[in-house]
């Protein structure tokens, strides 16, 4: 049976993430044939709308409004749950993302209803959407339904393909008009520490470093191949305690979890709670002076030696390859 | 102050997962506080010490859990609970939530801590879905926290990008990586733990009706990832290697 489906788009610096898209794709799959609805909040969101038809949207529902200029749980919460009240889906998804992870369970405490967190795979079984989603710091794995009623998601990053692109697709956009009152929390500053412009969670790419990077300045042969790949750059905690970069570069158990088609690991030991973060990249290459370091009984490559001698020497080789191709 | 923490008896970090009659085996299995609450228990303590007033500590579980609740009253905590749900055996995020609702309807609180996230199931739900079933406001993943008067002035961890929050209490807060370095329980610690209260509440007594917390999402199958094949380490000259695993990244693997 065709069902009607709710997505809720995330925009950051006023572009929307890759999340948001591969939302719509699952949303999609859930629908069978019915209707995908992408909603998005924010201070001034227009100019984002026609790119969620791209990706697939039947129908886009915009909310503006100044005070949703920075994501709360209340002001989103209000918007959010207005749309739900109105469009009545059989389904919502979110982004697993700090505004998903910090909104979905607020909307299915509020309406009494299963949320399945993190989810990296979607199958149907007859009229039943299957989650499979990662548990254990993914040492294991479940599926996992909702037993009646209203279906709510959150979807992790680069998991679930989003639909090619199709700039022909259009549709209507709805204005819906919320109140948005009584704020309790008030967010007073935001401090961007996150460098590279392309989004650790999303990259398809990560050329990460550990405590085998040395200095802060160590980390710059890494970022030379991160460019020229269009990866980001990412860290074991080792690295971050170390203060050879920021902890907004972290990956692992305590920091982020990320699942790119390539991880490039250079001076990582492989802790198990940096594993925990990026096991289940699908390509991992490790790079480590140690032949014995963990971090290889995960990858499917690896090179044993310096990091100082062999990045630069990847960055060469990649550089003349994707040259001549 | 009315200081309350939530916390989850959990898998140790370093537990290898086996799986038994699809499930998730618990035997030999070496157990722990959530890391996350080891935080929200440290900040407690913490806004106790400066603030005057009482910590609890609540955990849902089966009568195991006395022992992490006894580790928190080592740190310093002033009180433990223990909701009892052994004979309860349909339970999901929204099922605790229930739970914990209930036990909270009549406890005066300013301020709830919990972690971010257990390490176990992940589902980061319980925090915000508690805050919205009592009607107070929530912050996640919280990185300092400062409380003058009724103001609580919070930094919280977006993603690695840092935002400043300010809330009125009562408020609930979820703890993230370097609120605080949690304490050991000291030797004085662990002897008066054991004189201070731990309260047992089985879930029946509390104002919930069975039917209505049933949980509303179910687990179809457990399993383990696939297991991965050795990798490839390769070998001669550097250069060569260098050369090798481009072509392996292009023509095998086709990631780049």
């Amino acid at each position: 049976m065709a069902k009607k489906v709710l997505v809720f788009a995330e925009a950051r610096d006023n572009e929307l993430r890759n999340v948001s898209f591969e939302a719509i794709g699952a949303g999609k799959e859930i629908a069978a044939g019915g209707e995908v609805i992408a909603a998005i909040a924010g201070e001034n969101v227009s100019s984002l709308t026609d790119q969620l038809f791209h990706y697939g949207a039947d129908r886009v529902i915009k909310v503006e409004d100044e005070k949703l200029k920075n994501y709360t749980s209340d002001g989103y919460g209000q918007a959010f749950l207005q749309i739900v009240e109105s469009i009545d889906p059989d389904a919502i998804l979110l982004p697993h993302t700090s505004m998903g992870k910090d909104l979905a369970p607020r909307l299915a405490s509020k309406l009494d209803a299963g949320l399945i967190s993190d989810a990296t795979g979607i199958e149907l079984d007859g009229e039943t959407v299957v989650f499979t989603r990662p548990i254990y710091s993914g040492k294991a794995f479940e599926k996992k339904k909702v037993k009646e009623g209203i279906v709510i998601a959150t979807i992790r990053p680069n998991n679930i393909a989003a639909l090619e692109i199709d700039e022909s697709r259009s549709g209507e956009v709805f204005e819906e008009s919320v109140e948005i009152k009584d704020l309790r929390t008030i967010v007073k500053e935001v401090v961007r520490k996150s460098t590279s412009g392309v989004d650790l969670s999303e990259a398809k790419v990560i050329v990460a470093g550990g405590r085998g990077v040395k200095s802060e300045e160590g980390f710059e042969p890494l970022q030379e191949l991160a460019d020229l790949l269009g990866a980001a750059v990412g860290a074991s905690r080792g690295a971050c305690d170390a203060d050879y970069c920021d902890y907004s570069l972290q990956i692992g158990q305590t920091g982020k979890v990320v699942t790119p088609d390539l991880y490039i690991a250079c001076g990582i030991s492989g802790a198990i709670q940096h594993l925990a973060g990026m096991s289940n990249s699908k390509v991992i290459v490790a790079i480590n002076k140690d032949p014995e370091a963990s971090i290889f009984n995960v990858a499917d490559y690896g090179i044993v030696g310096d990091l100082f001698e062999v990045v630069p020497l990847l960055t060469q080789e990649f550089k003349k390859v994707l040259q001549t191709s | 102050m009315n200081i309350y923490v939530i916390m989850k008896r959990t898998f140790d970090t370093e537990e290898k997962i086996v799986i038994e009659n699809g499930k998730i085996s618990e035997e030999g299995v070496e157990f722990i506080i959530n890391p996350y609450d080891e935080y929200a228990i440290e900040e407690a303590i913490q806004l106790r010490d400066d603030h005057g007033g009482e910590v609890t500590v609540v955990s849902i579980g089966d009568e195991e859990v006395e022992k992490e609740l006894r580790t928190a009253l080592a740190m310093g905590a002033d009180k433990a609970v223990l909701i009892n749900n052994e004979d309860l055996d349909d339970s999901d995020q929204y099922t605790t939530t229930a739970l914990l609702a209930a036990y909270f309807e009549d406890k005066e609180y300013d301020i709830i801590l919990g972690g971010n996230v257990s390490n176990d199931n992940s589902t980061g739900q319980i925090g915000p879905r508690l805050a919205e079933k009592l009607g107070i406001a929530y912050v996640t993943t919280i990185t300092k926290l400062d409380i003058d008067g009724t103001t609580a002035t919070m930094e919280r961890d977006v993603e690695g990008d840092m935002e400043v929050v300010e809330a009125q209490l009562p408020l609930l807060v979820t703890a993230q990586q370097g609120l605080n370095e949690p304490r050991y329980p000291s030797l004085p610690g662990i002897m008066k733990a054991k004189k201070k209260p731990l309260e047992e509440i089985d879930y029946d007594d509390l104002d919930v009706d069975e039917d209505e917390i049933e949980a509303k999402t179910e687990t179809v199958e457990v399993y383990l990832p696939p297991k991965k094949e050795a990798g490839k380490v390769l070998e001669g000259e550097i250069g060569d290697q260098v050369e090798e695993l481009v072509k392996l990244l292009r023509q095998e693997a086709k990631v780049i």
